[in-house]
């Protein structure tokens, strides 16, 4: 412990000399800043909770003895999480992340209780002082793999296994299908929910239903990687999720959306670290390398290429996905030729589009 | 819907209600000598990462179904110590177990997330396994899948026709009455929790390598409790067991199958399904004292103490 320590008074005091201001803040510097991390599920899960520690290790290890960081996994999303954010921030942790939609409320007043903590809320809308929110835009890696599904269907028809019906899972399932029909126009969608976010057999089941209605391509909205291994065993192609799940499918994974929040976490404790942090909002996607695709495999170097080449142009914002015209389900266009989707409408999007089979609610 | 549909249909309900009946058949043999572990959910996920680690590590299913039934019993047993020696509280033990059950197998398998192991074979029968529909339905499955079958088809026979099944309701319907008469109540009920726990270690076992073929923290999603709720519902009956893992794991295929044909049928409704129909069936059994006992074993959760 005491090595660690010394090593970081040292690092801290090489900056704060050429920061200048001199000695006394490098001494109230010592000690390495701690930083919380808040998980919904268990850092086992393979898929949203086990990237987010991955972006935690990652940040540990970038930013060394500069600050230690520790999670609090398996946190649901009721009034318990308030006492878990409470302990963290009254335990010496000066930047707080949780990383589920459901914390929301809990958060903004845990945030209000302690003005000297930076808390940052993963997929959440309301901001204060000292709560900044980020998340990824998901539907741009969605758009990519319905571009390669839309080359590679036979049928024209690809499954997806949702999870619950919010924004995010209806902007994959449209910019899924968007991204199809771009290269398809005639392409269909189905789609199942599993009302669960993480249930192994239910996910392996829906896949099971959609390959026997006819989907030949299946992509996922859900943490497991039984849809992809289920589609393989039934010789049908499909994508993993969150992370690059190849080693569940190695011939039959063409690519997967891998969500990288590790830059993000360690931009955000370099902000505390340096005093610069300040609330704010980030949604942000290849661009911003929050978001990445898995290598493209098991498919024609034609459609990899056209692949990479519409990840380059999502980059460069040349390709905005949301784009009029768009048709509902009911034949009528919700948005018009030539304009753009803006994201407030985007991130509460509860429409689906033409070719899209089956209702929400 | 041409014959493969409808023969992938069917493969994807046994596939469905399987690891529900294998954990419900031990279940019910437990409750039928007097005993109620509730802790079905945790006995399943231990039986899950045995079976898993031992397969990956071996490179053998089926040594990872029999370690996977070791675990269950072994896990068992520490609730049949708790409950038939020190007397605890059956309901308390239960959760106990199935809150222990649940971390000690994410400890236990935080070393296995994320990586593939060997999976269960399927058991061709030469030329039966390619008639149409009835090949791949009845000669061409999983060897759990026909374990099911003729382990249930075991304890129907043990429970009506031998005389240990006899002596095995005595013990669950009047425990006093079964010590009078010299049998020994508790060596009784271990050999019954013991197997509830090894039926339960292989249901685990039948998710880990073969229904979805990995390792995770919540691999049983609650179907510990649905085999709970369904002894339950059929009444201790063991072919009515398995009319009710059927119906319950075809509903849950169908309704998946029904929302991907765009029929639209709210999700939870039918993830609450299964309780559903288990209260049902309670308040139709328990309308009046004589049902009830004609069902429900007599002793079931009460503790036995021998006095002298």
């Amino acid at each position: 412990m005491t090595t660690i320590k010394r090593r970081g008074f040292t690092a801290l005091l090489g900056g704060a000399a050429l920061a200048a201001p001199g000695i006394m803040r490098a001494s109230r510097a010592d000690a390495p800043l701690k930083a919380g991390f808040v998980y919904l599920g268990p850092v086992g899960d393979f898929g949203w909770t086990y990237q987010h520690d991955v972006g935690r290790k990652l940040a540990a290890k970038a930013l060394g003895a500069a600050v230690t960081t520790s999670y609090v996994e398996n946190v649901p999303e009721a009034p318990e999480c308030q006492a878990v954010f409470q302990n963290l921030a009254s335990s010496g942790h000066k930047i707080i992340f949780g990383t589920s939609f459901g914390y929301m409320n809990y958060m903004l007043k845990v945030a209000a209780q302690f003005p000297d903590i930076k808390f940052e809320h993963c997929t959440g809308y309301k901001q204060a002082p000292n709560l900044s929110t980020y998340d990824i835009r998901f539907y741009q890696g969605r758009f990519v793999q319905g571009v390669i599904a839309g080359k590679l269907s036979k049928a024209g028809v690809a499954g997806y296994i949702g999870s619950v019906p919010v924004p995010e899972v209806v902007q994959g399932m449209n910019a899924f299908l968007l991204g199809m029909q771009s290269v398809n126009p005639k392409a269909q969608l189905k789609f199942i929910m599993i009302d669960s976010w993480y249930d192994p057999g239910k996910e392996g089941d829906a896949t099971k239903a959609l390959i026997d209605q006819g989907c030949d391509i299946i992509t996922q909205h859900t943490d497991s990687p039984a849809p992809l291994q289920t589609a393989a065993g039934r010789g049908i192609k499909a994508f993993g999720e969150s992370t690059d799940m190849i080693s569940f499918a190695p011939k039959f994974q063409l690519s997967a959306s891998v969500n990288d929040w590790g830059g993000y976490y360690i931009k955000r404790m370099k902000a505390v670290l340096t005093k610069d942090w300040a609330s704010g909002d980030t949604w942000g996607g290849f661009a911003e390398g929050m978001l990445t695709m898995a290598p493209f495999r098991n498919m024609p170097d034609s459609v990899a290429a056209l692949a990479k080449s519409t990840v380059s142009d999502i980059k460069s914002g040349k390709n905005k996905i949301f784009t009029g015209p768009l048709t509902d389900q009911n034949g009528k266009v919700f948005l018009a030729a030539g304009q753009t989707m803006d994201d407030g409408t985007l991130s509460g999007l509860q429409t689906l589009i033409a070719g899209i089979e089956g209702k929400l609610t | 819907m041409d014959l493969f549909y409808i023969t992938s249909f069917v493969l994807s309900i046994i596939s469905a209600s399987t690891p529900l009946l294998l954990a419900a058949s031990g279940e019910l043999i437990t409750e039928r000598s007097g005993t109620l572990n509730l802790g079905v959910e945790g006995m399943m996920l231990i039986g899950a990462i045995a079976g898993f680690a031992t397969a990956h590590d071996t490179g053998s299913a089926l040594l990872g179904v029999l370690a996977a039934a070791a675990a269950g019993i072994a896990i068992s047993l520490i609730f049949a110590v708790l409950t038939q020696t020190f007397l605890a509280n059956q309901i308390a033990a239960g959760l106990a177990l199935t809150i222990f059950g649940h971390g000690f197998a994410a400890l236990l398998g935080a070393g296995y997330v994320g990586i593939a192991a060997p999976t269960l074979p399927k058991l061709a029968f030469p030329l039966l396994s390619k008639i149409p529909f009835f090949g791949p339905v009845l000669f061409n499955q999983n060897i759990l899948i026909y374990f099911s079958f003729a382990i249930l088809a075991c304890i129907s026979w043990f429970l009506r026709k031998t005389h240990a099944g006899l002596i095995l309701r005595a013990v669950g319907d009047n425990h006093d009455a079964a010590h009078a008469m010299g049998y020994a109540v508790l060596k009784i009920r271990y050999g019954a929790i013991a197997f509830g726990g090894g039926m339960a270690g292989i249901a685990g076992a039948y998710l880990s390598l073969y229904y979805s073929p990995l390792w995770s923290q919540d691999l049983a999603s609650g179907r510990g409790w649905i085999a709970l709720a369904l002894v339950v519902f059929s009444a201790w009956r063991p072919y009515w067991l398995l009319a009710g893992a059927y119906l319950f794991g075809g509903i849950t295929y169908l309704s998946l199958y029904l929302q991907g044909l765009g029929v639209l049928i709210p999700a939870p409704l039918i993830s609450a399904l299964p309780y559903f129909g288990t209260i049902i069936v309670l308040v139709l059994i328990s309308r009046d004292r004589r049902r009830t006992r004609l069902n429900q074993p007599a002793c079931l959760g009460k503790s036995f103490h021998a006095v002298v």
